[in-house]
């Protein structure tokens, strides 16, 4: 194992499977001086101008052509960089990215397509740049959609994405790039649909995404010291949803916090709350806790937006209250 | 800006093979009755959805396919029918398509605003205005950068320029010297809204040169100009020397869909669309250069008739789609 940043480890999937599979190329702006966030530094030199594409500012313009890129024999991966800029992309995205497999069925081998971006908030990045939108492609059927936590899934998910036939949505928190995390020496990938539990407990269930994983995981530390054993699972995949391991940790701890950055109303914790309601109501002791931001845009100045962004603080909150303490 | 009058049959010298002319007249008259038959459908109350229809239009698939090779490709609109038949797609899956039935070209899921057809190189239509240009300019993106020597035709409305799709996509054509033909149809309204209301400019073709590729206006109306025109631009794309912008002039006979009251539009406007109407002038062409003989054409009005009714036997006698392939195939299997 080694200790590397999530940004690196980002990078080091893109050079690998670059290496692996000459179908694969980058678009995107900026990709050829490695991005704003470093997520490709370096390819340019190592693969070339053919294959590490700066692109003219035209958002839309390059998902579309990606995917039909995709249609016609290549596996490329577009870098938006910013997740808010999918707003001026939703017609190729949801139109034609997500229905061509299943509109057009035995027409051509998928889409195999990755639309990278970072989501999330946490770094000053005001109203228009900060945004979590998961939801919105976990919505549209079609996609799958992830969200590492971690250098270890930031690199195996990626690598993973590249290779399904799938569209696939990856969402890079900003507020996690510089983490430092534990990776593999060698070749591996981190499977597309499958949670992981980051850490297991006892008492209560906190279904955390992103970079809440670390929040969740924090807050897990200080309930410790209150007696309350928090158990953390982190789905990786939002869509396809792997529900199982979280009906699996309700049932053994019978209490729910659900944590997200997103807009809580019409998110994720919705979802897997009404999920959990159906599948395993009987084991539940308490009322399922949804944490999420309210239905503001996120604001600038630090103290503005850490009043709109949830932490660990609201974890420990919430599962102090489904623990009745 | 008014319309610069489109050049009508730039000369009658036919420098186009026999064999090109067959099929070019073969195809205007599949594409036409075709389309006759599926409009008398809908009307009689017969077809599930929508129709648009692609009759008075038909000079411009024909031209233009009669360039394109099978592993070319074509990408479409919502009026996509005419540009499918044109570039092979068998006539009776595309009929089972449009009736929504399980032999259907894409199983029923489409019908007639979206279909594909991968082993015709039929990209596919896009129900959204300027949706497929990006996609198209995408598959010429992946024919240059894999060496394929394909080349593409993305046809589209002179509304969908309006769209800011249109112009990222031809940007980036231009700007990779990609292999695409921007085939617009201007048939002069957008739904119901005229040109003149929707932009200020008269020929369409003029905004090619704002992403430095050469565009062209010419009469959609007559195929031969249709032909020579597209031939231009495929060479062009050939050769690796970029995108062409190619604005063909034409009529709407039937409104934005079938059963369009076309309030909206002067009257002597539809006389006009009669006049236009590119099958007796490709006739004339025909005769009068003394290519084929009234009975001739006649053998192959009848020979296409027959076509027709076997498409739309086949399209009849297809079973409805079974209700639980409507779950299936969201996603497609495996790996690499």
């Amino acid at each position: 194992m080694k200790s590397i940043r999530y940004h690196k480890a980002i990078t080091e999937a893109l050079a690998e499977e670059l290496e692996r599979d000459s179908r694969v190329l980058i678009l995107g702006e900026d990709v050829g001086m490695g991005t704003a966030f470093a997520s490709t530094r370096g390819l340019v030199e190592r693969f070339g101008t053919d294959r590490i594409i700066d692109t003219p500012i035209s958002e839309s313009g390059i998902v579309g052509l990606a995917v039909g890129a995709a249609l016609n024999g290549l596996r490329p991966i577009v870098e938006l960089t910013i997740m808010d800029f999918v707003t001026v992309c939703m017609d190729p995205l949801v139109n034609h990215m997500a229905k061509l497999q299943y509109m057009f069925p035995g027409q051509h081998q998928g889409v195999p397509l990755v639309i990278m971006a970072s989501c999330g908030g946490r770094v000053g990045a005001g109203p228009q740049h900060s945004q979590s939108l998961e939801a919105w492609f976990a919505h549209t059927p079609g996609i799958k959609v992830v969200m590492p936590s971690t250098s270890y899934d930031a690199k195996g998910l990626l690598k993973a994405a590249v290779r399904d036939n799938n569209p696939v949505m990856y969402l890079y928190h900003k507020g996690l790039l510089r983490a430092p995390g534990e990776v593999p020496e060698g070749e591996y990938t981190v499977p597309l649909g499958v949670a992981e539990t980051k850490r297991a407990g006892k008492d209560v269930t906190v279904v955390a995404t992103a970079e809440m994983v670390s929040q969740a995981l924090t807050a897990a530390q200080d309930l410790e010291k209150a007696g309350i054993d928090v158990e953390v699972v982190d789905p990786r995949t939002i869509y396809p949803l792997d529900i199982e391991p979280i009906i699996a940790s309700v049932k053994k701890t019978s209490r729910l916090v659900v944590a997200h950055e997103a807009v809580r109303f019409c998110g994720l914790g919705a979802e897997i709350a009404a999920t959990v309601t159906e599948m395993a109501f009987d084991y539940l002791d308490a009322p399922v806790k949804r944490i999420g931001a309210p239905s503001v845009p996120i604001p600038f100045a630090p103290s503005l937006e850490n009043a709109v962004l949830p932490g660990a603080r609201d974890i420990v909150q919430a599962c102090r209250e489904v623990c009745g303490c | 800006m008014a319309k610069t009058e489109p050049q009508s049959s730039e000369d009658l010298q036919s420098d186009v093979a026999t064999e090109t002319l067959d099929w070019m007249f073969r195809m205007l008259v599949l594409l036409r009755r075709m389309e006759e038959r599926t409009v008398e459908m809908f009307l009689s109350g017969k077809l599930p959805g929508w129709l648009h229809s692609y009759l008075g239009q038909e000079a411009i698939a024909v031209g233009v396919c009669a360039h394109l090779n099978e592993d070319d490709f074509v990408a479409s609109t919502h009026r996509c029918r005419g540009h499918f038949l044109a570039k092979g797609m068998a006539p009776g899956p595309l009929m089972a398509e449009v009736m929504g039935k399980r032999d259907g070209i894409c199983g029923g899921r489409g019908g007639e605003m979206h279909m594909a057809d991968w082993s015709k190189g039929v990209i596919g239509s896009s129900g959204v205005v300027a949706g497929g240009l990006s996609l198209a300019t995408g598959v010429a993106f992946a024919s240059r950068y894999r060496k394929t020597g394909q080349v593409v035709v993305a046809f589209l409305g002179e509304s969908a320029t309006n769209q800011g799709a249109f112009h990222e996509s031809l940007n980036l054509a231009a700007v990779w010297d990609l292999p695409i033909l921007y085939v617009c149809e201007n048939n002069g309204y957008g739904v119901s809204v005229p040109q003149r209301k929707a932009m200020k400019i008269g020929d369409v073709s003029v905004r090619a040169a704002s992403y430095g590729m050469p565009g062209e206006t010419i009469d959609g109306d007559d195929v031969i100009a249709v032909h020579r025109a597209a031939g231009r631009a495929v060479a062009r794309a050939r050769r690796g020397e970029g995108p062409t912008l190619l604005e063909c002039c034409t009529h709407r006979w039937l409104g934005h869909f079938v059963g369009d009251p076309q309030a909206y539009r002067p009257k002597d406007e539809l006389e006009a669309c009669k006049r236009s109407d590119p099958i007796p002038r490709f006739e004339d062409y025909l005769l009068m250069e003394k290519v084929f003989t009234p009975a001739e054409l006649e053998k192959v009005k009848a020979e296409v008739e027959r076509q027709v009714t076997a498409a739309f036997e086949f399209a009849t006698a297809s079973p409805a789609p079974d209700p639980a392939d409507a779950l299936r195939g969201v996603f497609t299997e495996g790996t690499e």
